[in-house]
């Protein structure tokens, strides 16, 4: 018996590869491994150097048009009023961008964190799970409609909705007036694309904050209610401070999404720069401003080619700052529990 | 299920007063039951512990004292729970939130909110809509006292509840729950994940609690439920075994299965 | 034990403890309204939005639309070059991403020492995902385009949307490994697997499903995906299509309509909307509802498959 299987072990075919084979095989794939992972990293080492060089370039031929320093060029960048890049003298002045930018996010942020926290709340913490089943579904589908899209649907179905309730309202308000004396809500305007916007981040800013409410443990929830709390009780008094770091999170998520959007800008915001926060105007924004310049025939090395990157470099810090916030911020909810 | 003897009651000092009672207690989740027509008294002023091996129910029965199974779908009680001397109401049948602010609750793992002590204490006063200052001051002072924390922290009321150690949470967790001044505390294992000392200290405050409100513990430590209570009753699949004051159930049980139990035979 | 008068007034009146409750749960009623609005304005957005598509678009939707090229005419312009192009750029887009991302994905799970390195790939990546697209658009304009001189090609926008999606399946693999209990990867290892044996025989099986979803969603929205196209400088009027993958005579394959330009279906509804003549935003809804229903068919794929996935595997 005993022999019988020690026959049956020395019988076994040994195909394995030799050991150094083994070894240097196990090593290879890890390195090729390594290499894709790396290459996200790659990826923004060249975001930042081409942003760099053409924006250096960008700061160069301003000082030799403009016949001004480095420093006068800088201060007249970030504190400028007037972004005309493409007409001498030059306007480089990048506050109009951020204008359109802010006052775009500032009325998407207006729709999307009230809505969202509560749409939030509400699937977190009162919904059955059947609802819950059949709403989720529809909001990543939301999530994931073209932003294109929601372009066309600013531009062609809100602003037209929004310039009949603004004549409406003006009319109850103000009535017998001429029709050409009440304000007129213009094709292009900051409002209906800042609405969009905020239709676009909605879903985003949903389910990241009810990621952060299915975080908080059961056990506080349990002790709220055992307290004789109501849902809503339990809701804003223990579970959003319990989950206020990846709430911000979310927040500061959906804050750069919205500083990030270009195509519902670009098409219902307007194309031209303009210095204003008034969300009855049209503006552009830093992406529609890009996107505008690009729509031309842009030859490589003109002044209006690297001025979309010293845009663009703007843009992608403010996105860098929040995106690292927020990831720190979302760390530490989860590390808490 | 087995009366407690006339004896056992009537050793006692003071005359017992039945705060509550449960009556043919049936408990489904979903389809499964959990509790089999469960009976038995809860004596005011005194602590009464289940006890059981794993799975055998005496949790659920805890949280159904507190209608904490109504926050899942798909449970059903059948039967009764009586609260109060002179007109028992049944808890089953009141509202949930009218039940929880009657009855407070000590959890497994202790779980303060992500408030400043002082909030923590207040939370019970403050979901009942009430803000004025002084009374809430009183309250958390004599909470504090009572769960013999106030002269750790009396000079750290504003830091968050989450930097005490964890004793010190639980204790605040059971301050907590006295502060609303409820008929019944629920205590849920309360000293499993606590170190020994810990559990002494906790152990000690049940005892000294016990003159002031009605105590119902779960606990799976046998020298524990000797220790602190008075009455155990003890449950086996759903079912209640034996019910009666602590010292018979460990010296004297009646049924077969309690004494393997007790004696460390099977659980 | 307590015997402030007014205490027991707030605590023990049967009145004002009814009364309490009566009024919290007005407010929670209120706020299930609240709640029931929220969720309403996102279904009511993507209703109208269908809605309004379909019947601007409906005189339009038909095949001869899908098989015309664009035309300066609204009423024969068609998508042929747009979906084609759509097709062919989301093909390189996969080739690029799927190995990348799964094998970036391997390394950080798998792999990857816990170390300062590891962190800061980390970071990278979560600020990869949340870079604006536009961006990604002036790295291929720099990079691509005029760096390596691949110009305004097929190639170009393949690995752009490649780089745009890689962040996506880079973390949806990382989380399919990781919900793979560590009982299974001990069970290799004890008959002698080694760690590639043991990542490719078990762990990567396992974990596809989750995996496949994370690569629909990243192909979903590469297929919407407008803002960095543009700014390669995508936005031209092709009326032609590439030269066939496949040809009649030897070496049956052919690599040319990689360098080929090209539109895609985004761009060129963004070209529609954005004419003045109001006859193109006909062609702009119908091309919206043929993206739409492209982006929604893909989209609930991946949600579908998930589903699937957590109710199949059970750890």
């Amino acid at each position: 018996m005993a022999q019988d299987s020690f026959s049956v072990k020395t019988n076994l075919p040994l195909t394995l590869p030799s050991r150094t084979v083994r070894i240097w095989r196990e090593r290879v794939i890890a390195g090729v491994l390594f290499l894709a992972a790396i290459s996200s990293v790659l990826t923004t080492l060249v975001i930042v150097y081409i942003l760099f060089s053409e924006t250096v370039i960008f700061f160069e031929k301003v000082m030799e048009v403009d016949r001004v320093s480095l420093w006068e060029a800088l201060v007249e960048f970030f504190t400028g009023t007037d972004w005309s890049p493409l007409i001498e003298p030059l306007g480089i002045g990048i506050l109009p961008l951020l204008a359109g930018t802010l006052t775009t996010c500032f009325v998407g942020l207006c729709v999307a964190v009230p809505l969202g926290t509560i749409a939030a709340i509400y699937l977190s913490e009162f919904a059955p799970a059947k609802v819950r089943e059949i709403l989720k579904p529809i909001l990543e589908i939301l999530a994931g409609v073209p932003t294109v899209v929601y372009g066309y649907f600013a531009l062609l179905v809100i602003t037209p909705v929004l310039q009949k309730i603004i004549l409406g309202v003006q009319k109850f308000l103000l009535p017998g007036r001429n029709e050409w004396d009440y304000f007129q809500l213009p094709g292009f305007n900051m409002l209906g694309a800042g609405i969009a916007v905020g239709l676009m981040v909605l879903p985003y800013v949903c389910s990241l904050v009810e990621d952060a409410l299915q975080a908080v443990p059961l056990e506080l929830r349990e002790g709220s209610y055992a307290m004789g709390a109501t849902r809503i009780q339990t809701a804003l008094n223990v579970l959003i401070p319990a989950a206020i770091s990846g709430i911000a999170a979310a927040y500061i998520l959906g804050f750069s999404r919205a500083v990030g959007e270009t195509m519902i800008v670009a098409v219902a915001a307007g194309l031209q720069p303009k210095f204003t926060f008034n969300p009855f105007e049209a503006a552009a924004t830093t992406t529609a401003f890009i996107v505008s310049v690009s729509l031309g025939d842009l030859p490589h090395g003109s002044f209006e080619y690297q001025s979309i990157f010293a845009a663009g470099i703007m843009l992608f810090f403010a996105t860098l700052f929040m995106n690292v916030l927020g990831y720190f911020l979302s760390r530490r909810y989860r590390e808490v529990y | 299920m087995v009366k407690p003897t006339e004896e056992a009651v009537v050793t006692q000092q003071e005359p017992l007063r039945k705060l509550a009672e449960v009556r043919d207690l049936n408990f489904y989740y979903g389809r499964t039951q959990a509790l089999k027509n469960i009976n038995m008294p809860i004596y005011e002023k005194k602590v009464t512990a289940l006890i059981g091996p794993s799975g055998c129910g005496k949790t659920t029965l805890l949280r159904c004292f507190n209608r904490m199974h109504d926050l899942y779908p798909g449970n059903r009680y059948e039967g009764q729970i009586l609260l109060g001397v002179d007109q028992p109401r049944n808890l089953l049948e009141m509202d949930p939130i009218e039940v929880r602010m009657q009855i407070g609750m000590v959890f497994q793992k202790p779980n303060p909110f992500p408030k400043s002590i002082y909030e923590n204490i207040a939370y019970g006063l403050r979901v009942r809509g009430i803000k004025d200052r002084a009374l809430l001051d009183e309250v958390v002072e004599r909470s504090l006292r009572n769960a013999a924390l106030w002269d750790e922290v009396k000079d750290r009321l504003k830091e968050p509840g989450t930097s005490l150690s964890g004793g010190q949470q639980q204790r605040l967790c059971i301050a907590r729950a006295l502060a609303t001044d409820p008929e019944i505390i629920l205590f849920d294992e309360p000293t499993s994940a606590l170190d020994p000392i810990a559990t002494v200290s906790i152990e000690n405050l049940i005892v000294e609690l016990k003159e002031q409100v009605t105590i119902l513990i779960v606990t799976h430590n046998l020298q524990q439920a000797i220790r602190v209570s008075q009455f155990t009753a003890f449950m086996y699949l759903g079912e209640l075994v034996e019910y009666n004051d602590t010292m018979s159930i460990f010296t004297k049980p009646v049924e077969q299965k309690t004494a393997d139990y007790v004696s460390g035979r099977f659980g | 034990m307590v015997r402030n008068p007014k205490l027991i007034a707030v605590l023990h009146n049967p009145i004002a403890i009814a009364e309490s409750i009566q009024q919290r749960k007005r407010w929670e009623q209120f706020f299930i309204l609240l709640g029931w609005f929220s969720l309403l304005v996102a279904l009511l957005t993507l209703v109208v939005l269908v809605a309004d598509l379909l019947i601007r678009g409906w005189p339009l939707l038909n095949l001869k639309f899908l098989l015309s090229p664009p035309s300066s005419d609204p009423e024969e312009a068609g998508i042929l070059t747009a979906w084609v192009g759509s097709l062919l750029v989301i093909l390189v887009t996969i080739v690029v991403a799927v190995p990348l991302g799964i094998g970036a994905g391997i390394y950080l799970e798998e792999y990857a020492p816990k170390n300062w390195l590891l962190d800061f790939i980390e970071i990278n990546i979560t600020n990869l995902a949340g870079v604006p697209s536009i961006i990604y658009g002036l790295l291929a304009l720099g990079f691509f385009v005029y760096i390596l001189k691949w110009g305004e090609s097929i190639l170009t926008a393949g690995c752009t949307l490649a780089l745009l999606i890689l962040p996506v399946v880079i973390v949806t693999t990382r989380e399919s490994l990781r919900a793979i209990p560590v009982g299974i990867r001990e069970g290799a290892y004890s008959v002698g697997a080694s760690r590639w044996q043991t990542i490719f025989d078990h762990v990567l099986p396992y974990s596809m499903g989750g995996i496949l979803t994370g690569i629909i969603v990243g192909i979903s929205r590469a297929i919407g995906e407008t803002a960095p196209l543009i700014t390669i400088g995508a936005l031209t009027f092709i009326t032609f299509l590439p030269e066939a993958p496949i040809k009649g005579e030897f070496p049956y394959i052919s690599f040319n309509w990689l360098w080929s330009p090209f539109t895609v279906l985004p761009i060129q509804m963004f070209n529609w909307v954005s004419r003045p003549q109001e006859a193109f935003q006909i062609n702009s809804a119908a091309a919206g509802v043929v993206l739409l229903v492209l982006t929604l068919l893909v989209n609930s794929t991946a949600i579908y498959l998930r589903y699937r996935f957590r109710k199949s595997i059970k750890f």
